[in-house]
C-alpha cells in the first residue's frame, strides 16, 4: 500500500481505514475469499476518497490511482504471492536506507517490518513511548520529505544496501544479545525478532552469502543463550557453559547455512566467517576439544575483511589457545598501544586472564579493575568482582593461628 | 522530485591543485553536466567564487550589517552547486556520486520545498 500511494503514513491511514470498513462489512456480508486482498482494494479506494477530500493533494494522484494497474491488490488477486514478498522487500530497504541514522533504521524495521509496538520498541532503546514516537515520525517525514523510494534498490547498489540491512539485523540481535546498559544480559525479544527478520530475507532473498552467513551466526549464537547465564543472572564463560543445554536444532541448521554461505564463490561474508568461527565453538565436546587453531586462521581472514578492535581482541584470546598467554598479551598491548579502545572493559579483561595465566597476579588485579570501572553492565561487573576476589584470595595467603 | 546538490570541497586544496590537474577537473565537470543534460536530469548549475570573496548581510533593527567573508567558518566550502530533477532519492545520491567533486569533498543532498506543499 505504501507503494500504490507512495506515502508511509497515507498508507496508514488506508490501512486503518480498510480494517474499519472490513469490521463494519464483513459481519453482514460475510468475510470475502481473499481477505488480503480485499483490504488492500479497500483502502486504495479508502485513500482515493481521502485524496480527493484533500485539497493539498494534487488530484493527479487519486486519477491515477483510480485509473491504476491493479498493484498489488490484482497480483494477490491471481495468486502470486511472491508479489507480497517483494512488498515486504521494498519496505524493508526503505526502512533500512543509508540516508536514515542507524538508530532510525533499527527502529523503522522493528516497526514497520516486525510489527513491535512503539512501546515494546522504545523499551529496546531503553527511551519513553513518547520519545521513540516522535523519532518514528521524524523518520517517518524525512522518507517522505526526501523522496526516499519504497523500491528495491538498483542492482548496482544492491549488494551495498543489502549490507545496510544485513547490519540492521544484526543490531536488532546484538542489542537483543547484550542489552548496552542495564541489569539484564540477554533480551530474548530481540534477538528471536532479529532471527525471524534473518529467516524472511533468507525467503526473499535466497541464496545470498551475506543474507546465510548472518542467518547462521545469529542462530549458532542463539544456540547458547540458556548457558550463557546462570541462573542467578551471572556470566558462564564459554569454557564454563554447560553444552548439553545447547540448542542443537539450532546449531545444525547454523552448521549447514555456513557451509551453504561459504560454498558461494566470489563472495567472502564477514558473518558467515564469524558464524564458521561460531561452528567451530558448537562442534566441540569442550575447550580443550576445539580447533584452536583453526579458529586463529579463521580470525586473520576476518581481520582481512573487517579489521576492527574487537575482532583483533577476539583473535588474541584465540592465540593464548594456541601459543599460550605470553603471545596474547604482547597482541592485546600492541592493540592498547594503538589507542583507540582504552575505555574497552573487555580488552582489560583479556589482560587481566593472561596476566593471570602467566602468574603476574598484581597486574592481573589491576587490568581486571580497569576493566570494572568501564564495564556498563551488572551481570558483567558481577563476574569481574568475582574474578578479582578470586586473586585477591591467591595473594593474601589465610594467617595460620 | 527536484533536488539542490551542493558541492563542499577544501578550499584551498582545490585552489593548490596544478594547472593540469585542475584542467583535468574542469574537463570532468563539463563531461559530467553534458552527461545530465543529455539524460534530463539538469536543471541549473554554477560554480562559485571561492569564499574569500564572500560577504554576509544581517538585517537586525531596520539596521543592516555587512560582513566580509562565509556565514559559518567550515573545513570544507560550498564551492558550487547543481540543480537537479530526479525520481527519488536514490536517483538523486547517485547523480551526486558522480559529481566529479565528490571525490574529494562531499555532495549535501537537499530536496527542494515544492510551494504547493508548504
Amino acid at each position: 500500500m505504501i507503494r500504490l500511494l507512495g506515502d508511509f503514513d497515507m498508507a496508514e491511514e488506508a490501512r486503518q481505514d480498510a480494517f474499519a470498513a472490513a469490521i463494519e462489512q464483513w459481519p453482514s456480508q460475510g468475510a470475502p475469499a481473499n481477505a488480503c486482498a480485499w483490504l488492500i482494494s479497500a483502502g486504495r479506494n479508502k485513500a482515493i476518497d481521502r485524496i480527493r477530500r484533500d485539497k493539498l493533494f494534487r488530484t493527479k494522484i487519486a486519477d491515477e490511482l483510480a485509473a491504476g494497474d491493479g498493484g498489488v491488490a490484482e497480483a494477490i488477486d491471481e495468486g502470486h504471492a511472491e508479489v507480497f514478498g517483494d512488498d515486504r522487500l521494498r519496505l524493508i530497504f526503505t526502512c533500512c536506507h543509508p540516508a536514515l541514522n542507524e538508530e532510525a533504521r533499527i527502529a523503522l524495521t522493528l516497526r514497520e517490518v516486525c510489527g513491535l509496538s512503539t512501546l515494546a520498541v522504545a523499551r529496546a532503546f531503553l527511551t519513553s513511548e513518547e520519545t521513540m514516537a516522535q523519532r518514528l515520525v521524524r523518520a517517518k517525514k524525512k522518507i517522505r520529505d526526501a523522496g526516499i523510494p519504497y523500491e528495491t534498490p538498483d542492482p548496482s547498489v544492491l549488494e551495498d544496501r543489502i549490507e545496510v540491512v544485513l547490519a540492521v539485523v544484526y543490531g536488532v540481535f546484538t542489542e537483543g544479545y547484550a542489552a548496552t546498559a542495564g541489569v539484564q544480559l540477554i533480551d530474548v525479544e530481540l534477538c528471536t525478532e532479529a532471527i525471524r527478520l534473518g529467516r524472511l530475507l533468507d525467503v526473499l532473498l535466497p541464496d545470498h552469502a551475506g543474507v546465510m552467513g548472518l542467518l547462521a551466526l545469529m542462530l549458532l549464537h542463539d544456540a547458547r543463550r540458556a548457558s550463557r547465564v546462570s541462573e542467578a543472572g551471572d556470566v558462564v564463560l564459554l569454557d564454563d557453559q554447560d553444552r548439553s543445554q545447547w540448542d542443537r536444532n539450532e546449531i545444525s541448521e547454523g552448521l549447514t547455512l555456513v557451509d551453504r554461505s561459504l560454498s558461494i564463490r566470489g563472495h567472502v561474508s564477514a558473518y558467515a566467517v564469524q558464524g564458521a568461527i561460531a561452528a567451530l565453538h558448537a562442534k566441540a565436546e569442550n575447550s580443550a576439544g576445539t580447533d584452536w587453531p583453526q579458529i586463529v586462521g579463521l580470525y586473520e581472514v576476518l581481520l582481512r575483511l573487517q579489521p576492527t578492535p574487537v575482532i583483533e581482541l577476539n583473535h588474541a584470546v584465540a592465540v593464548s589457545m594456541v601459543d599460550g598467554a605470553a603471545r596474547a598479551l604482547d597482541l592485546v598491548d600492541s592493540l592498547a598501544a594503538r589507542g583507540r579502545v582504552t575505555q574497552y572493559h573487555l580488552l582489560h579483561a583479556a589482560r587481566g586472564r593472561f596476566l593471570q595465566q602467566l602468574g603476574r597476579l598484581g597486574e592481573a588485579r589491576e587490568a581486571y579493575s580497569t576493566a570494572l570501572r568501564t564495564a556498563t553492565l551488572e551481570p558483567e561487573k558481577r563476574f569481574l568482582a568475582a574474578r578479582i576476589a578470586g586473586l585477591q584470595g591467591v595473594c593474601t595467603p589465610p594467617v595460620s593461628g | 522530485m527536484n533536488y539542490l546538490l551542493l558541492i563542499y570541497n577544501n578550499e584551498a586544496e582545490t585552489m593548490a591543485l596544478g594547472e593540469t590537474a585542475l584542467k583535468k577537473m574542469m574537463g570532468e565537470y563539463t563531461d559530467f553536466t553534458k552527461s545530465i543534460v543529455q539524460a534530463g536530469s539538469f536543471k541549473a548549475a554554477d560554480r562559485l567564487r571561492p569564499v574569500s570573496s564572500a560577504s554576509t548581510v544581517r538585517v537586525r533593527n531596520g539596521k543592516t550589517a555587512i560582513t566580509d567573508g562565509p556565514f559559518a567558518e567550515t573545513r570544507e566550502q560550498l564551492g558550487g552547486y547543481y540543480l537537479v530533477e530526479a525520481k527519488n532519492l536514490d536517483e538523486a545520491t547517485a547523480i551526486a556520486a558522480r559529481i566529479p567533486g565528490a571525490k574529494y569533498g562531499c555532495i549535501e543532498v537537499r530536496p527542494i520545498w515544492p510551494p504547493e506543499a508548504y
